[in-house]
């Protein structure tokens, strides 16, 4: 559907973000480093590289040609163990990010819909759950279960959605008490429907946010939860478990925790900095208050 | 009001709606009587107009009618039924012959949604038609209130404000009802934009027989479109009456100083009138006055006010006005 108005809309938006890159040359470095990160976690199965061959002659070798990153302590190549730790990692979080999404908007949206002890129930267990340092009932939690990368981003997703839901419940409360959601009502649609046609198109924006900001949430968990050993496991690796082999070599192989280090603070960074443009991107008005 | 029972369309008895406020630990603090103890019936094919001050319980009054808003206590009958007690899917029926187009055009149409989700929305209660069918009713509905069937595929914010009101209106009309709540459906329209919807009601009225009651507060336009009008003061109706009657013999002191405030547009009329001023605020509707609820700003109160709550009474007929103390008759 092409018309001016919406094109006007669009370019206004567009506009905005622009200006905000320009005053925030941080987030163009990140975002650039972190389309390279994603690009390499893509393309890794078509590169030529093994990251579990071993090679016990070149142990803890220095970052040579052959090896971009050296070898660690085994004899494998530690940038093809970076770059397939990063598809690891990335592959978490964005799971992770989704299962919280869906949680908190469920949750959201009919505790903001249906209110009254419905609202009550899963709003305290919200903040049961965020009274809670998520690190003590995530490593309870992670007992239970066998480690894997399917267990990490189960347990991953069930502490992160209670930000979203409240975000969430906020909107459709609001949005609630308008006319055309009164209307659906006042026709005959169901609870379910209105949820899903009115609600859900009109918290999008919001949803996009919070997403981003749930990726960043969610790599830092995996690479504190693989350092602390009840996460990803050997062979397979994620930055966070590469920091915690990194550990045992740190003397002679510094670079061994740098690398998966930096690279952890670059994704999150950029995926915090990715949330603020799309926040400026729904929202044009954020900006005029912040800039000149 | 027992005459002319066979055309009454509508009819409210001691009808009441209270909204709870509730304190911090989410108990009962007070209540606030939106709508308290109305007695009205509204003809077929007529249009009752609905005036007052915001805040007075004009909406409310017309959503507890329509049975938007459950009635706290008092009974609504609709052509005879009465439909106070009917819940969730009994309802359906009755909101098919009552529909309702709302004040503000933006808040009322869904910005996701283009025109033809919107109108099929409220086809969702009405069963048996088949997608054809359905497709016709849209167009013809779209035709009828001045709009193209080309912009079936556009969203609400490609329209204008007063194009927007056509498509609630096309909206309420399409379910084919018998009464319709225009919630002050022109007061956030441009005054020529007004006078187009306006026009497009009346049409509609004699094309589809339909029945209205009109909540707005610009007092010349509901003269215009009314045949009775009600005069509402915190909660309560204080004056009915035909709506020339209303107009040129004014009995309840509030009726009088509302009607005072409409502008003329002629210079030499408006020095030569004379505007009854009110004293005092409106008061707080969760701390009503006792008594008569206009005794605090009303320039003849009298002691008994205070603590007598006036009854409506038919001064002549078909004028019923709340104040013991005027217009002849006295008790």
């Amino acid at each position: 559907m092409i018309n001016d108005k919406k094109n006007k809309d669009k370019s206004i938006r567009i506009d905005s973000v622009k200006l905000a890159l320009k005053h925030d040359k941080a987030a163009v470095i990140s975002l650039i480093l972190l389309g390279i990160i994603i690009l390499f976690a893509l393309l890794a199965p078509f590169l030529p590289m093994e990251p579990n061959a071993t090679d016990i002659a070149n142990r803890l070798k220095e970052p040579s040609f052959a090896h971009w990153f050296g070898t660690d302590e085994v004899g494998r190549d530690y940038f093809a163990r970076v770059i397939y730790g990063g598809r690891v990692s990335l592959i978490v979080a964005f799971l992770a990010m989704l299962t919280s999404l869906t949680i908190g908007v469920a949750a959201g949206t009919v505790a903001g819909f249906t209110g009254g002890i419905v609202d009550m129930i899963l709003m305290r267990i919200v903040d049961i759950l965020l009274s809670i340092p998520w690190m003590v009932l995530v490593t309870v939690v992670s007992i239970f279960l066998n480690p894997g990368i399917k267990s990490i981003i189960i347990v991953i997703g069930l502490f992160t959605w209670m930000e979203i839901a409240r975000l969430v419940r906020a909107e459709t409360l609001s949005l609630k008490e308008r006319e055309f959601i009164l209307y659906s009502g006042f026709s005959g649609v169901g609870t379910w429907k209105i949820i899903t046609s009115h609600i859900i198109p009109s918290v999008f924006p919001t949803i996009i946010v919070a997403a981003t900001t749930s990726m960043a949430d969610a790599i830092m968990m995996e690479s504190s939860l693989s350092f602390l050993g009840v996460g990803i496991q050997q062979p397979m690796s994620s930055w966070g478990s590469l920091l915690q082999n990194a550990q045992g070599t740190m003397q002679n192989s510094f670079h061994m925790a740098l690398i998966p280090g930096l690279l952890i603070i670059i994704t999150i960074f950029a995926f915090n900095k990715l949330g603020n443009l799309l926040r400026v991107y729904v929202e044009p008005k954020v900006m005029s208050g912040e800039k000149e | 009001m027992e005459n002319n029972r066979n055309e009454i369309l509508l009819e409210a008895r001691d009808l009441c709606k209270y909204f709870p406020a509730k304190d911090f630990f989410g108990r009962k603090k007070a209540e606030v009587k939106a709508v308290d103890k109305i007695n009205l019936y509204i003809r077929k094919g007529e249009t009752f107009g609905l005036v007052g001050e915001s805040g007075c319980g004009k909406s409310t009054l017309g959503r507890t009618l329509i049975r938007m808003y459950d009635p706290t206590s008092g009974s609504i009958l609709f052509k005879g039924q009465d439909i106070t007690g009917l819940k969730g899917k009994q309802l359906l029926p009755v909101h098919r012959q009552m529909q309702i187009i709302f004040q503000d055009p933006y808040s009322s149409l869904d910005p996701h949604h283009n025109v033809r989700e919107i109108l099929k929305e409220s086809l969702t209660a009405v069963s048996g038609l088949s997608s054809d069918e359905m497709e016709g009713r849209m167009v013809e509905i779209l035709k009828k209130v001045g709009l193209k069937p080309d912009d079936m595929y556009k969203y609400a914010y490609e329209f204008s404000g007063g194009q927007r009101q056509r498509i609630g209106i096309a909206r309420a009309l399409l379910v084919e009802p018998e009464f319709l709540l225009c919630d002050e459906p022109i007061s956030a329209l441009d005054v020529s934009i007004q006078a187009q919807v306006v026009n497009l009601l009346e049409d509609l009225q004699k094309e589809m027989g339909l029945t209205y009651l009109f909540v707005a507060h610009d007092l010349s336009m509901v003269r215009h479109i009314s045949t009775r009008i009600g005069v509402m003061y915190l909660g309560r109706l204080v004056e009915i009456a035909d709506s020339d009657e209303l107009y040129e013999n004014p009995l309840h002191p509030y009726t009088k100083a509302l009607l005072s405030a409409i502008p003329l547009a002629d210079p030499k009329l408006a020095a030569q009138s004379r505007r009854v001023m009110l004293s005092g605020e409106l008061p707080s509707p969760m701390h009503v006055p006792t008594g008569c609820h206009f005794h605090t700003r009303c320039m003849y109160a009298r002691e008994e006010c205070k603590n007598h709550i006036p009854e409506m009474r038919e001064v002549s007929p078909g004028h019923f006005v709340s104040c013991p103390y005027t217009g002849g008759n006295k008790s």
